[in-house]
């Protein structure tokens, strides 16, 4: 406990030596933690051994007995908890991908929407961001599902777009392609095709530049695999249009809950308007010189924004992004509130039943730790793509 | 498409132009600047026709005025709803000082700005559908704000040092509040089962706000400690609170929070187990907000404090922790908006703040299928609220903004 010395020097009482007191606060703090721990930890099992419970995951093996509206996975009352959570996980990352997309798309439209010639476009973006950011996301939440989703014309007198789209206030169907072995092949096809059309890209910007070369036969090639692909999109994929062989029945294509498509539009429009923000800070941190040089460069603005400022706010924007999508991933529990079976939801559902509260929420507290971490993991990665490459 | 962002740019010239060529600059530039804006007009008059349509003649208000008691005070008892009212026109007034004192350095209060927002609010007042009575309360209320504001501006001028007293004007204030709802020493105590509405949100935010603000500078220092072990169960906290859902918070302090209790013990109220749980949530985001100011605080100022002969504590608390608040101002508003706007998950866990009282009107028989009416009603609300909030912290920023 005493002050160490050197030696001729006068010793320091230990109470002001500041190695001391580094290595007491340490260890203090330590031991309040470690106490408080164990106080509630053993207010728990005191609990718990007074109503006859212990901590036990066996429950998940039992039949959970309560349905789910819609699933991806086959599923059964007569599954067990495992399979229920397996089905709202699936559920929770359907609306959280799709969610990333299009709030992706959504936040970057209405971030350089702000920065519009048109007077309009530029007061609509305001008062978009202005009123969603400073409304509560359960209400909005609410307002998609109660006063849009389910305010559309009953099954049985519903909406028909274009002899496609089928909208009533139990779900949408839209055309989706068929998943048969064809779909599949044609998708990898896409996939390959996209790949070699970029690696020509590059090569004919490289020919261009090195050499001061032409490019028309790689632009050739670009252009086929264009046109490969946008066949194998229109016949390869096989969609499956909705048809409606009696009224208020609709079949194939793809069913949208309305649960589905509030929380998806909710958190969307919501997600978007801070994203829109964060676009818009990213683009008002390129200098003005940029956009000066790239003018006189004779770049009409719209090439100005997707060649030179864009690309240079993507290195702002991407950290910021990074926290938005996390958040979008913890906001999709609020499904609660709409009725979508996510993880969050199936998992309050089982704590009514079995009241196993502390097994589940440690489930839940898992399940979106993990999310964040790949997603935190994910961004980090694109991150670094996007840097400045300095030596 | 697109333009170069105006505050990058150098003033245009002063050249008057004229509204046509503003016109034709703004919205018919070229082809597809045209298209866009007939576009839009054209969707933006289909969109306010249907809205109208609606608002005139399928809409039924009278949901609004009819509950408007539920909505700002729950099943707060009749006879003792003056109290409710006395609390927000103290609220209000501290509101208007607070903001006159803190704009003390403008040459003028009412400017046009003001006065138009002045305006629009009172006509919004006159024009809602409620009682007489409740006009003139209301009318009152405004006049109340906009006085003491003027008040605020005016002694604030004259004494600078008032700015320094409003965190102690707002702890008695917030005593005072809690006194009012809760009734005792001569007032008839009201269970907090029966508060609820906007006093029961505002009361929940507020609450959780003053928790949430100490917890949030501690983690914040407590992550930037150079201690290890410190920081190390520092950031743990963070982390694990930031990466947990808040309704899943919400459910270990409904579900799980009372079997960490000591045997036996009763289980504490539902407000403060809420309480509890949204101050925590929010210091662990405030934590991070706060570690941005703190990290931006050059090395500099650590080491002159040092060379002055203070020691790490007296460092921190007068030294980095005065400037790293400052440049968080924003964050930290941002912060508390959020969490303003978290209560309403509150309803989930059988609280009745506003959107549970909102719920608990459309449950009624007498008003089925009104959702739309009631919840442009409260997200109104919602929205000014957060609204004032975020144009008062942008303000607060400019006043602090003293380096340069």
């Amino acid at each position: 406990m005493t002050s160490t010395t050197n030696n001729g020097e006068e010793k320091i009482p230990f109470w002001r030596d500041q190695r001391f007191w580094r290595v007491a606060l340490q260890v203090a703090a330590v031991v309040l933690v470690i106490i408080l721990l164990s106080v509630l930890f053993r207010n728990l099992t005191g609990n718990w051994t007074r109503r006859g419970t212990r901590f036990t995951y066996s429950f998940l093996t039992n039949a959970a007995s309560f349905n789910i509206g819609e699933t991806l996975i086959s599923y059964t009352p007569n599954d067990n908890y495992a399979r229920a959570f397996l089905v709202g996980l699936l559920n929770s990352l359907r609306v959280i991908l799709l969610g990333f997309i299009f709030t992706t798309i959504v936040g970057t439209v209405a971030g350089i929407a702000s920065f519009s010639e048109n007077w309009l476009v530029r007061q609509i973006s305001r008062v978009y961001v202005e009123i969603v950011r400073n409304t509560p996301l359960l209400l909005q939440l609410i307002v998609w599902y109660f006063t849009v989703f389910l305010r559309l014309p009953r099954p049985d007198n519903q909406i028909i777009l274009f002899n496609s789209f089928y909208l009533s206030n139990t779900g949408i169907h839209i055309p989706w392609p068929s998943g048969s072995l064809l779909t599949w092949l044609s998708v990898l096809v896409l996939i390959a095709g996209t790949i070699v059309a970029f690696m020509l890209w590059t090569w004919r910007t490289r020919l261009i530049v090195e050499r001061g070369e032409s490019g028309q036969p790689q632009l050739i090639g670009i252009g086929a695999i264009a046109v490969i692909s946008l066949l194998l999109l229109i016949f390869g994929l096989g969609w499956q249009i909705p048809q409606s062989p009696s009224s208020g029945q609709v079949q194939g294509g793809l069913r949208l809950s309305s649960e589905f498509c509030g929380l998806l539009f909710g958190l969307t429009f919501y997600t978007g308007a801070f994203i829109a923000e964060i676009v818009r800070g990213g683009i008002q941190s390129v200098s003005r010189g940029q956009w000066e040089a790239a003018r006189s460069l004779g770049l009409h603005s719209g090439l100005v924004m997707r060649l030179v400022v864009f690309p240079q706010a993507l290195r702002v924007i991407i950290p910021s992004l990074n926290s938005q999508y996390m958040n979008l991933a913890k906001n999709s529990s609020l499904a609660l509130a709409v009725g979508f079976p996510d993880v969050f939801s199936v998992a309050a559902t089982s704590l009514n039943q079995t009241g196993r509260s502390v097994e589940l929420i440690l489930i839940i507290a898992a399940t979106y730790l993990l999310l964040n971490l790949i997603i935190s993991v994910v961004m980090n990665q694109l991150n670094r793509a996007v840097q400045l490459k300095e030596r | 498409m697109t333009t170069v962002p105006s505050s990058s740019i150098a003033p245009p010239p002063s050249a008057r132009s004229s509204p046509a060529t503003w016109i034709r600059k703004n919205f018919f530039s070229n082809w597809f600047n045209t298209l866009l804006t007939l576009l839009i007009l054209a969707g933006l008059l289909w969109w306010a026709s249907g809205f109208l349509n609606w608002a005139f003649t399928q809409a039924r208000w009278d949901v609004i005025p009819k509950n408007m008691a539920l909505f700002f005070a729950g099943r707060y008892p009749a006879a003792q709803r003056w109290r409710i009212w006395i609390l927000f026109a103290i609220v209000l007034a501290v509101a208007g000082l607070t903001w006159g004192t803190l704009v003390r350095n403008t040459p003028k209060l009412l400017t046009r700005n003001v006065l138009t927002w002045v305006g629009v609010a009172a006509a919004i007042t006159i024009l809602l559908p409620v009682p007489t009575q409740t006009h003139i309360i209301l009318l009152a209320l405004e006049a109340l704000l906009l006085a003491t504001a003027w008040i605020g501006h005016r002694v604030g001028y004259k004494i600078p040092n008032l700015v320094n007293w409003l965190p102690l004007i707002w702890g008695i204030t917030y005593v005072l509040t809690l006194w009012l709802l809760a009734g005792g020493f001569g007032l008839r105590p009201v269970s907090t089962n029966d508060w609820g509405g906007l006093a029961l949100t505002l009361f929940m935010a507020v609450s959780s706000i003053v928790l949430c603000f100490p917890a949030g500078v501690l983690l914040a220092l407590g992550r930037r400690s150079d201690l290890p072990m410190i920081r190390g169960i520092c950031t743990a906290f963070i982390e694990l609170v930031r990466g947990v859902p808040l309704i899943a918070w919400l459910f270990i302090g409904k579900f799980i929070f009372p079997d960490f209790l000591p045997i036996g013990s009763p289980t504490p109220n539902n407000l403060l187990r809420a309480i509890v749980v949204l101050a925590m949530f929010s210091a662990a985001y405030l934590a991070e907000n706060i570690r941005g100011g703190l990290q931006s605080i050059p090395r500099g100022q650590t080491e002159a404090a040092q060379a002055l002969g203070l020691n790490p504590l007296l460092t921190t608390i007068l030294i980095i922790l005065p400037q790293a608040l400052k440049i968080s101002i924003p964050a930290i508003v941002g912060q508390f908006i959020s969490l303003f706007q978290d209560t309403t998950l509150l309803y989930i866990v059988d609280v009745q703040e506003l959107l549970g009282m909102a719920n608990a009107v459309l449950a009624n028989p007498e008003f089925l299928g009104r959702r739309g009416e009631v919840y442009l009603f409260i997200g109104i609300i919602y929205w000014v609220c957060c609204y004032a909030m975020s144009v008062g912290s942008r303000r607060l920023e400019q006043q602090m903004n003293t380096s340069r």
